[in-house]
């Protein structure tokens, strides 16, 4: 605060202090999706562009190179590939620490099982020797500690968009979400215009009771609906839990809000347009379709982009009235199942949050405007 | 077959959903337009006779509202009175609202130490997130207003409103990450580490773990409260803060006694606002501990009996309460909001 040089760098840098914090969170996740799964849970992500270090067992591949070289039989090999940049800064026996002194360092020899002993250099070139033929290849093998350059992958992507689940998860989040965008905006489009401009009795009623239906939680719908879709279900013989039955779930949650927010904006249009237009001999629908609607852009947006985030980022409706399967499992529905199946598996949860959260994040970003917007209209909606 | 690297059931999927999506938009757009198209018809202008002209357009116009509004009716009626009235009656109802019970849903609710447990966490999620998400929207709000980068400072910390409350608990949960050994990937204790503590686990840190749940939430309302304060920040007139600098008044002075006192009436509906919200908060807690170690909540209580308890008066008890906590505070809100806009 204050105009002084001093009081100027304390809020530039506060205002960076908690953009820095604000944003950490999610670049954790972002830079994570695309980190190598073992340097994932070996170093923190904030290490990413750094070289890092991590322990690991090596098993000789195979006993084919063994050779009697002065009466013991020896195997050489590589732990890395040619040309890898990883280094190995110490080794040892399974079973061993390889940070305590219990490991050997480069061109010490450790002592494995059976007689058998290594000795690692630094580029990963290991020698195992022992003085009886080794006959099996687990015999031979040993930890290391491995220092290796920082490894970027699309592989988590590849990943989880086949094998979790979660591409499909993606097409029904998209389907369950575009009809329960656009629905619930033509249907409050209309009932907005009725309660705007045309007059007719019990209209303040109607208008105060959907602002009333704006208090009612989302939890005291779910029981009852349930048992109304099932049995529908029961009576029709069809699956209870369908699009359909979310897409109508949406459109009723949706309404009162976009009615509130889009009765207000078409209150305020100027209502000699209207008026002219009436004179000129226009029906009702034709101004609503003519001149409210293209008017009332700015409104539908705000309201489509609430809605859409809304939707898209709705676990609980989506449990409800949809459910589980592979055709019908929600992006935020499959993403708290993997927290649960694939708990510490950071490459597969980071990787799938981030497909998760792109797509509002693309929407929020390019449409900010709107949403301000319509969070300055109607800032009386909690959620 | 595959094309492009969709299954084809997934192709099929995806004609489905096209299709569905075209035969919505044709019913509502049919409907709306049918509607007024059999409305004409039915009562025409154009017969001879100014008085049948006359009294067709009367009941055109009687008629034409109830048309516009009828989907919307029928919507929030099936979607929102009738769950209403039915949940009440339920609360009243045995397991599968099949027979009349009193008030024995009640007294069983309020005897379980779960259901107190979760009244307490909401309450304490009451005092802690809306207050959090208020002083620090506000305080970012004014500070951004001040530098020239304000603009992206301020879409960065609303960038998590767009973030889904599961997206963000898995976010949130990698920071609270706590691995046994030496190497801690969690952000949080990472840092513990540097400044020389122990790494712990926190979700599974009685009481304490509650207040990593709500530090998801108001990472994510933070942004709200930050923009509508920052609007109502701008409405403030130039001259009562010239004024008082020209009186001497320093930084914090024109802050709490100038600039505060002027946006009460917005600090107020963005408070409210959010209490509402906190009241109804399930899927952070879903996610993190779906109420383990005493982090239950009342929604994620609700949910509870709904599905896994399979007990419709139970959860409809639940829900009640999480109503009536939440009229008030809803009223008082919708108050203050069109006062503002002095729609009345």
């Amino acid at each position: 605060m204050g105009n002084s040089t001093f009081g100027r760098i304390t809020v530039h840098l506060s205002v960076l202090m908690l953009v820095v914090i604000w944003s950490l969170p999610t670049v954790g996740i972002l830079v994570s999706s695309f980190r190598d799964k073992a340097q994932i849970s070996s170093s923190g992500w904030w290490t990413a562009p750094f070289r890092s270090s991590r322990n690991a067992r090596h098993v000789p591949p195979s006993l084919d190179g063994q050779k009697l070289i002065d009466g013991k039989w020896v195997i050489e090999g590589r732990i890395f590939p040619e040309g890898s940049q990883s280094i190995v800064e110490g080794f040892a026996a399974t079973g061993k620490k390889l940070d305590s002194d219990e490991k050997a360092e480069i061109g010490e020899t450790a002592l494995l099982r059976k007689g058998i002993s290594v000795s690692v250099q630094s580029d990963g070139a290991y020698r195992l020797t022992s003085e009886s033929e080794i006959t099996r290849a687990r015999d031979a093998r040993f930890v290391y500690r491995a220092n290796e350059p920082p490894i970027f992958t699309l592989d988590n992507y590849k990943r989880v968009l086949t094998r979790d689940g979660i591409g499909q998860a993606f097409l029904n989040s998209a389907v369950v979400t575009i009809p329960a965008t656009f629905i619930p905006i033509l249907i409050a489009a209309f009932a907005a215009y009725a309660l705007a401009w045309m007059r007719y009795p019990g209209r303040a009623l109607i208008t105060a009771t959907i602002v009333g239906l704006l208090v009612v939680p989302l939890q005291l719908s779910l029981i009852p609906l349930l048992s109304l879709y099932n049995d529908i279900g029961n009576v029709f013989g069809i699956d209870a839990k369908s699009y359909w039955g979310i897409w109508m779930a949406h459109t009723g949650f949706g309404l009162p809000l976009a009615i509130y927010l889009l009765r207000n904006y078409m209150a305020g249009l100027p209502g000699e347009i209207m008026e002219s237009a009436r004179i000129d001999g226009a029906t009702h629908f034709q101004i609503f379709y003519k001149i409210v609607l293209p008017l009332s852009l700015p409104a539908l947006a705000s309201f489509a982009i609430f809605q859409f985030l809304w939707v898209w980022n709705d676990l609980l409706v989506a449990k409800v009235f949809l459910g589980d399967g592979e055709t019908k499992t929600v992006l935020t529905s499959a993403l708290k199942d993997l927290l649960g199946t694939r708990g510490g598996d950071w490459e597969i949860l980071a990787t799938s949050a981030f497909i998760t959260i792109v797509v509002p994040l693309t929407v929020f970003l390019s449409l900010q405007r709107y949403f301000v917007r319509g969070l300055l209209a109607g800032s009386v909606k909690g959620g | 077959m595959e094309l492009f690297g969709l299954s084809q059931a997934a192709w099929g999927q995806i004609g489905f959903a096209s299709i569905s999506i075209v035969a919505g938009i044709v019913v509502c757009i049919g409907y709306f337009w049918g509607a007024n198209v059999v409305l004409d018809k039915a009562l025409p202008s154009d017969v001879t006779g100014n008085e049948i002209n006359i009294h067709n357009e009367h009941r055109r116009s009687a008629i034409r509202p109830w048309l516009f509004l009828f989907p919307a009716l029928l919507f929030l009626g099936l979607f929102l009175f009738y769950p209403l009235v039915m949940t009440v009656i339920n609360s009243f109802m045995d397991k599968n609202s099949e027979a009349f019970v009193g008030l024995e849903n009640w007294s069983f609710v309020f005897s379980q130490a779960a259901f107190w447990e979760a009244v307490f966490n909401n309450l304490m999620w009451i005092i802690v997130v809306p207050a959090a998400c208020t002083f620090l929207g506000l305080v970012i709000a004014v500070m951004a207003d001040r530098i020239w980068w304000g603009t992206f400072a301020k879409t960065l910390i609303f960038l998590p409103m767009a973030i889904s409350f599961v997206g963000a608990s898995v976010i949130w949960k990698f920071i609270y990450e706590f691995q046994s050994g030496e190497t801690q990937i969690g952000l949080l204790n990472a840092v513990v580490q540097l400044f020389g503590g122990d790494p712990t686990s926190y979700i599974d840190m009685p009481f304490w773990n509650n207040f990593f749940l709500m530090i998801i939430l108001i990472w994510i309302q933070t942004g709200f409260a930050m923009v509508i304060l920052s609007a109502a920040l701008r409405g403030i007139p130039e001259e009562t803060i010239e004024a008082a600098t020209l009186d001497g008044a320093n930084g914090f002075q024109i802050f709490w006694k100038i600039m505060v006192p002027q946006i009460m009436g917005t600090v107020m509906v963005v408070w409210t606002t959010i209490t509402i919200l906190v009241l109804k908060v399930f899927d952070i807690v879903f996610t993190m501990t779906d109420g383990q170690w005493d982090t239950q909540v009342l929604a994620n209580y609700m949910f509870f009996w709904l599905v896994r308890g399979d007990h419709d008066g139970y959860s409809s008890v639940v829900a009640l309460t999480i109503m009536i906590a939440v009229l008030p505070i809803m009223i008082w809100n919708i108050r203050q909001a069109s006062q503002d806009k002095g729609t009345g």
